[in-house]
């Protein structure tokens, strides 16, 4: 090993060191035999999952909320970002620009669970403000997706109808569309395969779906039925990278 | 009038117009369901108390909070969130480095050859592969909520949350580019009478060690984002402060931890593509 590999150990094993000093664990309760017996009894509670009919038709409907919620908030995105993305991609001159530019980077930076807890002061527990606040950030994401794309498709088609006298919407729709669409269409593929998995969390601030379902469940001390929602969460998540996976692979 | 009379225009309209038309119409209905299902109903958002609440909420965003105790709050929530995130890791890449060592295909002997012991070198390998899909299924935010009710809320929580999570995602990652990389050099060692041990230190780490740190400082950066938003269901730090403050409706204090949470994405944003260059 080199210097420079050594020097870099010895600086993150200091590091380290500060964090796990900073952080105050108290390791001496965290790994003793009554502690570990406790914590097993707490993973004992969640089996078997609850699989009552009643509760399967719930978890049912909530399965299908987070797939709604994040099906709509993908569409929802894909609109405004390409509304924004035209003069996000200097379609309108300099300032519409940078404008549109900061509008997207805001977006973007601020996370889903944040806006949702937003979206929940502004419009009440439910699906709803789940909706809005996906919708939010892949609006951004989004939207300097489809502004990259808008800048790096050749112009020419568009210049052409402009030339022969075609208004400037129509060049744009005639023009430019055709070219970027597929490439948007697989971006907002991509996105909506994460937005599935954050809409089954974001119900944690209140934001409906799966989330919600646990959050309510934990609450109640209804470990098992925590335990069928975990479960429905997981087939959610591993069922989609499945899918993804073999599309992928059938469109390559 | 006359003249398109006279000389017709080719048509003007797009021929392909009914068919997107009636495809627009289809998708709209198809999305009617998704309409109800969510509950969409934007007038909700203009209701009196709504809409005077976030407008009071958001109007308090300016000025930002800066009085110094809060500030010297904010400070410390920081880096507590970054001592997570650290900590997180680190436990992750622990958890990691011997699962990926037994699920990857790339220290295979019967892959080469005889091997005495392959039954159960393959019966391990499966169990490992679906431990690691079951730490990185489930998202860290459920596994923060599932910890802060076991261990109560704080930092701890949070740690454990990421190292279980990343743990999975590291373990997988770290697996594949074993496989990925060269791996002849392994194999002459494994030949040569090797263990998979010494095959691994020898052959596979020396090329697979730079993709495996670029990785895990790209995963490094995932935690510090994280370990802000797992802070909302209580797992400490920076994202703690921000949910306490959203729920008392103080718009100010909200404002300075959003800002915070943006620099502090930015900076181990800088720092990680630093530490990659330097490494490099």
């Amino acid at each position: 090993m080199n210097a420079r590999g050594l020097l870099t150990l010895l600086v993150l094993g200091g590091l380290l060191w500060m964090s796990v000093a900073y952080l105050e664990f108290d390791t001496d309760g965290l790994f003793t035999l009554a502690t570990l017996a406790s914590f097993g009894r707490y993973v004992a509670q969640f089996f078997p999952p609850d699989t009552s009919g009643p509760f399967l038709i719930k978890l049912w409907s909530g399965t299908l909320e987070t797939l709604a919620i994040s099906a709509l908030a993908t569409l929802l995105a894909a609109i405004a970002g390409l509304l924004i993305a035209v003069p996000a991609a200097g379609r309108f001159g300099l300032a519409p620009r940078l404008a549109a530019r900061f509008v997207l980077n805001a977006l973007r930076s601020v996370p889903e669970l944040v806006f949702a807890a937003l979206m929940v002061i502004a419009a009440g527990l439910g699906p709803f403000p789940g909706t809005l606040a996906l919708a939010l950030h892949t609006t951004g994401v989004l939207g300097r997706l489809f502004a990259e794309a808008l800048e790096n498709t050749p112009r020419e088609p568009a210049e052409a109808l402009l030339h022969a006298g075609s208004p400037r919407i129509a060049a744009f729709c005639y023009g430019t569309l055709p070219n970027v669409l597929p490439q948007c269409v697989a971006y907002a593929l991509y996105r909506w395969e994460i937005n599935i998995r954050m809409a089954a969390v974001l119900g944690f601030v209140g934001a409906g779906g799966l989330g919600q379902m646990l959050h309510v469940s934990l609450s109640l001390f209804q470990q098992q039925q925590a335990c069928a929602v975990i479960l429905a969460m997981l087939a959610i998540v591993m069922l989609v990278d499945e899918a993804s996976a073999l599309l992928r692979r059938r469109l390559a | 009038m006359q003249l398109s009379a006279a000389a017709p225009l080719p048509a003007r309209r797009d021929p392909a117009a009914l068919p997107r038309l009636a495809l627009t119409l289809l998708a709209l209905a198809a999305l009617w369901p998704a309409l109800r299902i969510t509950e969409f109903n934007p007038a909700v958002l203009f209701e009196p108390g709504n809409a005077d609440t976030m407008a009071r909420f958001l109007r308090q965003f300016v000025p930002p909070a800066t009085a110094p105790d809060f500030l010297r709050l904010v400070g410390r929530s920081t880096l507590e969130t970054l001592a997570i995130a650290n900590v997180g890791i680190a436990l992750a890449f622990l958890i990691a480095f011997p699962l990926s060592l037994l699920t990857s295909n790339a220290l295979s002997k019967s892959a080469i050859g005889p091997a005495r012991d392959w039954r159960a070198r393959r019966a391990l390998r499966y169990p490992g592969r679906a431990l690691l899909i079951f730490l990185r299924g489930i998202p860290e935010l459920v596994w923060a909520l599932l910890f802060v009710r076991a261990v109560g809320l704080g930092p701890t929580a949070g740690v454990l949350a990421l190292a279980i999570t990343y743990g999975g995602m590291l373990g997988k990652v770290y697996a594949e580019i074993y496989e990925s990389s060269a791996t002849q050099p392994a194999r002459a060692l494994m030949q040569a009478g090797a263990g998979r041990l010494q095959a691994f230190f020898y052959g596979v780490l020396p090329v697979a060690l730079p993709e495996m740190v670029s990785y895990t400082v790209y995963r490094w950066e995932c935690a510090v984002r994280a370990s802000v938003i797992m802070g909302f269901v209580g797992a400490g730090g920076l994202g703690q402060q921000l949910e306490l403050s959203m729920r008392m409706l103080n718009g100010a204090e909200a404002c300075t931890i959003l800002l915070t949470f943006l620099l502090l994405v930015l900076l181990a944003d800088a720092v990680s593509a630093l530490f990659r260059r330097w490494l490099a």
